[in-house]
């Protein structure tokens, strides 16, 4: 599904991405982990398309197409979503409304009909019941005045009307206390199938505790400098990273 | 990323086309004669002729204001021409007597004088250039003894209704630009709703200029007698041309006792082109009076025009009345706008709040401009201003000058402000939902917006909407 080779990418001098390979197939969960400043996020806003980051080398394949060479908007139509680190505010449009806007957009890239608004509130429905969320909390501006925990869950509830082929969680568990952090990682199992596949970036294995992934690879200064099974979560959770960053 | 959105090219302006139909236009220049002509060209009684000329002689000695935020070349008052009627208005009995060109242009502004419009419950006293050219739905509002017509046949009609109040809020003395109203002014509309009177739809005038190089002066008189209730829609659209055209506009609300006028003006003259060609200027003098438990609430929403100077203001005369003023004001490429309100408390507990929305993109100058003022005698009264402005890019600015005095102990104003830039991260957080920047940025724009959006009705919701999404199109690089 996605395949990226040699991947450099630089933030003005900065190169901060230094030859980054990884495959991932449908059906799979790959953790991505690794110290502060190693990379992680940045190769997750790279594969989403943020314009802040600049590719110098490498390519990105996604079901058979260049994905470095589509506007972000498209990459999200085909089915890749980014789960945000930080999600932004957007004070004044209602969350129900940009996600319908959202869904909407998807559906037409895909050549569907539009869903109307009051259909869209009955699968609204549902997808709030997987992220053990208050309808109240549609009717919000966007993450406007949400706390830490309710920003998280919206971007899972996102995940879950959207669903992505290809979802990345940049973060998602920082700063989630351990019943929020069950929630989320409960929704993302839920919306778990055999032809969709999921990326975790995360600092801890804590999150790995409840959304068990089959691969997990370590970031370090800009490379992947470890992968392995489940079982290397628990390895780093017991011995850190040092042994590992010194290694490279 | 920025690349792409400035490939977001302007979309051109829709309404640029002009009517080709035979005009009865006067010589250009201004002198007592002009102003004799307009009056007798409209059959007009000796006293509104006599106002005129004592309008027209303030005028002669008073001097174009310098104090507004605004740049522009000198405006050449003796080159505009000061009259145009399209020459086929005659008394109609009904619109299929309207020249069908003049239908086609309605068609164009996507409004239409037809029973479509009727159905969907809203009277339009059409004004194409000077003279009003059709009125829907007469005899319903007739029912209700609402008065709803274009200004020169209010004058004929209803001569001691405008004799008492035309310039009681707004006098011709008031400003150089309302003085040269008052003289030239050729049409415009008159709305009285009667005592206790709930007015059963919203009225709605399309105002168009059309003729080239013709000033538009019109003249709106709105008043709503004890207990009553109105809510009037404005829309404005100009066509495309090369040269600046001028307009200045009056606008008189009377909100007698327990009365309550809603005014809803969605204005989309032509704003010049990218390079700042062309365009309307926009100078217009609108306030409204409201008497003990009166209110008056404006709500504007102004993308258009390539100079905008205006400040729907308030008198809140009598006691518990209470003033509303809602706006969004968006620049682009050379626009300027210089808007905001004057919130006058003369009466006891008082009561006014101002939403201004300012949004600059392209190298446009957005200013607030606005006077909360409490008169020793307006005690016990309030205000609440919030002033939020939004910047799109680096070139454009955002301005302030509010001004407020107090002058009794047991008032209390409030003012707060804001300035933001829409952010590279907001739009990037709404294009990896699937949305394209454009989408995005009239989603972010929108939600800005809101507060004062919500204060207009349905449709023009919907209008004004659109409207800012087409004026900020290609904004962001």
């Amino acid at each position: 599904m996605l395949k990226i080779e040699n991947l450099h990418c630089s933030v003005g001098e900065k190169e901060i991405l230094k030859g980054i390979s990884l495959s991932v197939n449908a059906g799979e969960i790959h953790a991505i982990m690794g110290p502060n400043g190693s990379g992680k996020s940045t190769l997750a806003q790279v594969i989403a398309g943020h314009p802040g980051f600049e590719v110098t080398q490498g390519t990105i394949d996604y079901e058979g197409s260049d994905l470095l060479d589509m506007e972000p908007e498209v990459r999200a139509q085909k089915g890749v979503f980014l789960a945000f680190q930080y999600p932004v505010e957007i004070p004044g449009v209602t969350n129900a409304y940009f996600l319908r806007s959202a869904y909407n957009e998807i559906r037409k890239a895909r050549g569907d009909e539009e869903m109307d608004p009051m259909e869209f509130l009955d699968l609204m429905e549902a997808k709030l019941k997987l992220v053990d969320m208050d309808t109240a909390l549609l009717h919000r501006s966007v993450n406007a005045g949400f706390s830490g925990g309710e920003k998280k869950r919206n971007e899972i509830l996102q995940m879950a009307v959207l669903e992505p082929k290809l979802a990345i969680l940049d973060e998602t568990d920082s700063g989630l206390d351990i019943d929020a952090l069950r929630v989320v990682a409960g929704g993302v199992n839920a919306l778990r199938k055999p032809d969709n596949a999921t990326v975790i970036v995360t600092h801890y294995q804590r999150l790995l505790n409840y959304i068990v992934p089959d691969f997990v690879h370590v970031l370090a200064g800009g490379r992947i400098v470890k992968s392995g099974g489940k079982e290397l979560a628990l390895e780093l959770e017991a011995k850190g990273y040092d042994w590992l960053v010194e290694a490279a | 990323m920025s690349s792409s959105i400035e490939s977001l090219v302007n979309r051109e302006y829709q309404y640029g086309f002009v009517t080709d139909v035979e005009s009865d236009t006067i010589e250009p220049g201004l002198n007592e004669d002009v102003v004799r002509l307009i009056s007798s060209k409209k059959d007009e009684p000796q006293w509104l002729l006599d106002w005129r000329l004592k309008a027209f002689r303030r005028w002669q000695t008073m001097t174009e204001p310098h104090w507004p935020n605004l740049k522009y070349n000198p405006i050449d008052y003796q080159g505009a021409r000061y009259y145009s009627a399209p020459k086929s208005v005659k008394p109609l009995q009904s619109l299929d007597e309207v020249d069908p060109e003049l239908l086609a242009t309605y068609k164009k502004l996507g409004i239409s004088l037809t029973e479509q419009k009727m159905l969907a419950g809203v009277a339009v006293d059409a004004i194409f250039d000077s003279v009003s050219v059709g009125t829907t739905m007469k005899a319903e509002l007739a029912k209700h003894g609402v008065v709803f017509c274009s200004f020169t046949e209010a004058v004929h009609d209803y001569p001691e209704l405008i004799q008492k109040y035309l310039g009681s809020v707004v006098p011709y003395s008031d400003n150089f630009f309302a003085a040269l109203n008052s003289a030239v002014f050729s049409d415009g509309s008159f709305c009285y709703v009667p005592k206790g009177v709930r007015c059963p739809i919203e009225l709605s005038t399309y105002f168009r200029i059309n003729a080239a190089d013709t000033g538009q002066f019109e003249r709106t008189l709105i008043v709503a007698d004890e207990g009553a209730y109105v809510s009037y829609l404005e829309g404005c659209t100009a066509p495309k041309r090369s040269t600046n055209q001028l307009h200045a506009a009056v606008v008189e609300l009377v909100a007698l006792d327990r009365s309550s006028i809603k005014y809803s003006t969605v204005q989309n003259w032509y704003a010049g082109d990218k390079d700042g060609v062309g365009g309307i200027y926009n100078f217009v003098t609108k306030r409204g009076k409201a008497l003990e438990d009166a209110k008056i609430s404006w709500t504007q929403v102004e993308t258009g025009s390539a100079i905008t100077w205006k400040y729907p203001s308030v008198i809140l005369q009598g006691d518990n009345s209470v003033g509303e003023f809602y706006s969004v004001a968006v620049v682009n490429n050379k626009q300027q706008a210089d808007t905001g309100t004057k919130m006058i408390h003369i009466g006891k507990n008082t009561k006014s709040t101002i939403i201004s929305k300012g949004i600059s993109a392209g190298e446009g100058q957005n200013s607030y401009r606005g006077r909360v003022q409490m008169l020793p005698k307006a005690t016990g009264s309030r205000n609440y201003t919030q002033c939020d402005s939004m910047l799109i890019g680096n070139k454009c600015g955002a301005h302030t000058f509010p001004y407020i005095e107090v002058a009794n102990n047991s008032s209390t104003t409030e003012h707060e402000a804001s300035t933001s830039k829409i952010g590279e991260d907001q739009i990037f957080y709404c294009k990896a939902r699937g949305l394209s920047a454009e989408h995005a940025i009239s989603l972010i724009v929108s939600g800005f917006c809101r507060e004062v959006f919500k204060e207009l009705p349905m449709e023009f919701a919907l209008e004004a909407q659109q409207l800012l999404g087409i004026t900020l199109e290609g904004s962001v690089g």
